[in-house]
C-alpha cells in the first residue's frame, strides 16, 4: 500500500486493509484449532459418556478430582515423565547430538550410510515402527534370538520391562530428528573459533563444553521443546507394542486417556485427562523457554 | 497442542474482523451440518463386525448372499455393506461414535446383547415394536431370544440372530498322552485343574488350559472366562440369583465369596503356569490365535470357550479343519464343588438393531426380515456355529445334524445363564477384566483385586452396590 503525501487514510480503515490478508488464515485457525480446543474444554467439565447415559450434565471440577484421586492416573503421569525423560531428554537428545558430532568427522560413505539408516527409522510410519519393535522385543523376537545365540538369558521384554522397551522404541524412532537439528546447528559454528581454541590448546572435551555447547544453546532448547512435545503425545507406538500393559505398566497419559474415553466410554473424564496432559506439556515448555532466555 | 497462534500486534481491528468473519462463517458452517450428506433413500447401509482374521469371512459371505436376495426381491433397492474390522471392544466404540450423528449412523447395526441396554439408554437405537407386530415370523423366535433385546422400558430394540453357550473343548491326542479319559467330564473345578496339571507334567510343550483373562481379551475374558466360573460358585447356585446383580434391591453385588473363588481359579491357572504365557494371554488377538493356531495345531489341551469355534474351521474359512470333531472332545463346565445342577454355561449373542438416527428404518427392517427368514436364519446358525433361536429351525433335523457339536451346545441351554444386561454392565465387565488382569500378572493378590473391584464397581454404578 502506498501512502500518498498529504492525504493519509483514516487510521481505522488502514488497519482494516492491513488485517484483511490474514483474515482467511485466522478464521481457519479459529475454526479448526480454537474450535475443537474450546469444545474439548467444555466437554471436560461434563460427565459425557459414549454409552449408557440418557443425558450428560455439567459436573464442574469432578473429573479433575477423580483424576487426582485415581491411582491409575498417577501411575500414568509418573510413567509419562519416565518415558519423556528417558526417551526424549536422555535418549533422543544425547544420541542425536553424539551422532551429529561424530558424523562431522566421519568419511562421506559412512556419513551417508548412517544418516540414511537413522532417517529411515524416522520416516517410517509410527505403526510400522511400533510393529517392527514389537517383533524385535517379543518373546520369540529378534532380540531374544540374538541373546540366545550369545548364550545370554532371554526374557519377554515387553512383559518384564515394558516402559524401557517402549522408551527404547521411541529413541530408535525419534533420534533422527535431533540428529538433523544438531547437524544443522553444528554447521553454523564458524571454523575460526574452533581452530582458535585448538591453537590455544583446548582439548576435545573443553572445546565441546566451552565452544560447541554454548554456541548451539538455542538449538538445544528448541530441540528439547519439540521432542518433548512429540514424546508426550506418543500413542501409536506404545499402543502397537504393549497397549499400555501389562497391568498398566507402560500406560502413559495418552493411552490412559484413550482407555478412559473410548474403552470405558467416559468421554468427559478422558477429555479432562487430555487437558491435564496439555498442562504437563506447558510446564515443560515453560521450563525450556526459561532456559533459552538465560544468557550464558 | 503446540502454540501456533501468530502474535497479533494490531489488536482492536483484528478482533473486530474476527468477530465479523465468525458471524459470516458460523451460519454457513451450521447450515452445512444441518443439511448433511444424507443417505440415498433406496440404499440400506448395514454395519457389522468383520473378523480380524483375514481368512475368516463367514459373516461377509452370509451378508453378501442376503444382499443379493434382497436386491433381487426389491428392484431398485440397494444394500451397502459397511464392515468394521476391529477387535470387539474397538468395534463397540466405533459403532457408538457412528450412532451419535445422523451423518454416520448406518441403517442397520450389529449389536452385542451385553451392550445393547447401554446403547438404548444413550438413545442410540429405535424401538422395533411396531415393525415386529406386523412380522409373523417373530412368533417363531423362542421366548428368551425375544427378551434378549428388551429394554427396561418394555420395548424391544433388536432381533437376535442366534445365541451361544460355552463349555470345555479338549484335545483328544493330548489327553491320551496325559493318560486322561477320552470321554472326559470333570465334576468340579479341581477336576479341571488336576487334568491341566497332568497335561503340564506329561505333555511338555503344550498349553494345558486356556482361560481368557484381562482387558485385552475384553468381554471374552469376562464371559468365557470369569463368569463361567462365577456362575458355578456356591452363592450363584444356592439361591439361583445372579451372582453379580441383586434383582431385589436392584443393586450390584460387591465382595462375594464366589467372586474371590473365581478370581482364585484364574490366579491358580496363571501362577502354576497352566495357562498360556501371561504375555500371550494379554494379547488382544488371543481368541483369534486360539481358534486359528493353538487348537488346530494341537498345542492347547483344554480350552474354556464358546460354542461358535467351528465357524473358523468350516470349508472356505481359510483354516479348514473338517475332522475337528474327531480331534477335539467337548465337556460341560462343572460347578465349583460339583453342586447341583452340576453344569454351567453362559449365553449371549448378537442382535440386529436399527439406529435412532438411521435414514431408512423401514428398508432396514425389510432387510432384517429377509435375513432372518427361516431358510436364511438356518443357513446363518450353521455357518457361524450358532445356537438356533427360531423354533422351526431348532426342530429341523437338518439343522441338528448339520454339524457336530450343535447338539452338545444346544443341550447346554438348559443350564445356561444370561448376563445382567443393565446399562452399567459394560463398565462392570471392564472392572472384572481389570481384577482378572491383576491376578494374572501377579500384581495383586485375590483379596486386593477383589477390593479394587469393589471400588471400581461403586464408581461404575454410581454407588448402586450391596455388600452380601
Amino acid at each position: 500500500m502506498t501512502r500518498r503525501p498529504g492525504r493519509p487514510p483514516h487510521p481505522a480503515l488502514r488497519s482494516l486493509t492491513r488485517a484483511l490478508p490474514v483474515t482467511p488464515a485466522t478464521v481457519l485457525l479459529l475454526l479448526f484449532l480454537a474450535g475443537p480446543i474450546a469444545y474439548c474444554v467444555s466437554i471436560a467439565f461434563t460427565d459425557l459418556q459414549l454409552t449408557g447415559q440418557a443425558e450428560d450434565s455439567f459436573v464442574g471440577l469432578e473429573n479433575f478430582r477423580t483424576a487426582f484421586g485415581d491411582e491409575a492416573f498417577r501411575n500414568a503421569v509418573w510413567l509419562t515423565l519416565v518415558f519423556t525423560v528417558v526417551s526424549a531428554l536422555l535418549g533422543q537428545n544425547t544420541l542425536g547430538l553424539a551422532l551429529a558430532a561424530l558424523m562431522r568427522r566421519a568419511s562421506k560413505p559412512v556419513r551417508t550410510l548412517v544418516g540414511g539408516i537413522v532417517v529411515t527409522a524416522w520416516v517410517l510410519p509410527e505403526v510400522v515402527a511400533g510393529f517392527l519393535l514389537y517383533a524385535f522385543f517379543r518373546r520369540e523376537g529378534t532380540l531374544n534370538a540374538v541373546l540366545d545365540w550369545l548364550g545370554l538369558p532371554t526374557q519377554n521384554w515387553l512383559y518384564t520391562l515394558p516402559i524401557l522397551a517402549v522408551s527404547f522404541a521411541n529413541v530408535w524412532r525419534g533420534t533422527a530428528f535431533s540428529m538433523l537439528v544438531y547437524s544443522a546447528a553444528l554447521d553454523e559454528i564458524p571454523k575460526e573459533i574452533t581452530e582458535a581454541a585448538e591453537v590455544d590448546g583446548a582439548g576435545g572435551r573443553r572445546r565441546l563444553w566451552h565452544i560447541t555447547l554454548p554456541m548451539i544453546r538455542r538449538s538445544i532448547g528448541t530441540n528439547l521443546m519439540l521432542i518433548t512435545l512429540q514424546t508426550l503425545s506418543v500413542f501409536g507406538l506404545i499402543w502397537v507394542m504393549t497397549r499400555g500393559g501389562p497391568g498398566g505398566r507402560s500406560q502413559t497419559l495418552p493411552l490412559f486417556m484413550y482407555e478412559e474415553a473410548f474403552q470405558k466410554s467416559m468421554i468427559g473424564y478422558g477429555t479432562a485427562v487430555a487437558l491435564l496432559l496439555l498442562v504437563v506439556g506447558s510446564l515443560f515448555s515453560v521450563v525450556y523457554l526459561r532456559l533459552l532466555r538465560t544468557e550464558v | 497442542m503446540r502454540p501456533t497462534a501468530p502474535p497479533n500486534r494490531r489488536r482492536s481491528p483484528l478482533r473486530l474482523l474476527l468477530a465479523g468473519a465468525l458471524a459470516i462463517a458460523a451460519p454457513g458452517v451450521l447450515a452445512a451440518c444441518g443439511s448433511g450428506s444424507g443417505s440415498d433413500p433406496d440404499t440400506v447401509e448395514v454395519s457389522y463386525k468383520q473378523s480380524t482374521d483375514n481368512s475368516v469371512r463367514v459373516m461377509d459371505t452370509f451378508l453378501g448372499d442376503v444382499k443379493k436376495q434382497f436386491e433381487k426381491a426389491n428392484p431398485g433397492k440397494k444394500v451397502k455393506l459397511v464392515p468394521i474390522k476391529a477387535p470387539d471392544s474397538e468395534y463397540y466404540t466405533k459403532v457408538q461414535q457412528m450412532l451419535r450423528s445422523p451423518k454416520t449412523a448406518p441403517d442397520l447395526v450389529y449389536e452385542d446383547t451385553f451392550l445393547i441396554n447401554s446403547d438404548i439408554t444413550s438413545g442410540y437405537l429405535r424401538p422395533l415394536d411396531d415393525y415386529l407386530a406386523d412380522w409373523k415370523d417373530w412368533d417363531r423366535f423362542i421366548g428368551t431370544a425375544r427378551a434378549a433385546a428388551k429394554a427396561e422400558d418394555g420395548k424391544t430394540y433388536g432381533v437376535p440372530d442366534g445365541t451361544d453357550t460355552r463349555g470345555l473343548w479338549f484335545d483328544r491326542k493330548i489327553f491320551a498322552k496325559a493318560g486322561l479319559p477320552a470321554d472326559w467330564q470333570p465334576r468340579t473345578w479341581d477336576d479341571v485343574l488336576s487334568a491341566a496339571r497332568a497335561i503340564k507334567r506329561k505333555v511338555p510343550g503344550v498349553i494345558p488350559l486356556n482361560v481368557y483373562t484381562g482387558k485385552p481379551a475384553g468381554e471374552a475374558a469376562t464371559m468365557q472366562g470369569f463368569e463361567m466360573l462365577l456362575y458355578g460358585t456356591d452363592g450363584a447356585t444356592d439361591d439361583g440369583g445372579d451372582p453379580l446383580y441383586d434383582e431385589k434391591s436392584k443393586k450390584w453385588k460387591a465382595g462375594t465369596q464366589g467372586f474371590k473363588d473365581a478370581l482364585a481359579f484364574v490366579e491358580t491357572v496363571y501362577r502354576e503356569k497352566l495357562g498360556p504365557e501371561v504375555s500371550d494371554a494379554l494379547d488382544p488377538n488371543i481368541a483369534t490365535r486360539v481358534r486359528g493356531e493353538l487348537l488346530p495345531e494341537g498345542r492347547l489341551g483344554i480350552n474354556l470357550d464358546g460354542s461358535w469355534l467351528p465357524q473358523d474351521w468350516l470349508p472356505g474359512s481359510g483354516h479348514e479343519w473338517p475332522d475337528w470333531s474327531e480331534k477335539l472332545g467337548l465337556a460341560a463346565m462343572p460347578t465349583q464343588h460339583g453342586q447341583a445342577p452340576g453344569k454351567v454355561s453362559m449365553s449371549g449373542g448378537w442382535t440386529w438393531a436399527i439406529p435412532a438416527k438411521a435414514a431408512n428404518p423401514d428398508l432396514a427392517f425389510a432387510f432384517i426380515k429377509t435375513m432372518q427368514s427361516k431358510a436364511n436364519a438356518q443357513k446363518w446358525y450353521i455357518a457361524n456355529s450358532g445356537i438356533a433361536v427360531r423354533e422351526d429351525v431348532a426342530e429341523d433335523p437338518a439343522y441338528a445334524k448339520a454339524q457336530p457339536g450343535i447338539e452338545f451346545f444346544t443341550d447346554l441351554v438348559a443350564h445356561t445363564h444370561y448376563r445382567p444386561a443393565y446399562p452399567a454392565y459394560p463398565k462392570v465387565s471392564t472392572a472384572i477384566q481389570e481384577a482378572m488382569e491383576s491376578v494374572t500378572t501377579g500384581d495383586a493378590s485375590v483379596a486386593e483385586a477383589a477390593k479394587n473391584y469393589d471400588e471400581e464397581l461403586a464408581a461404575a454404578t454410581d454407588d448402586q452396590v450391596t455388600r452380601g
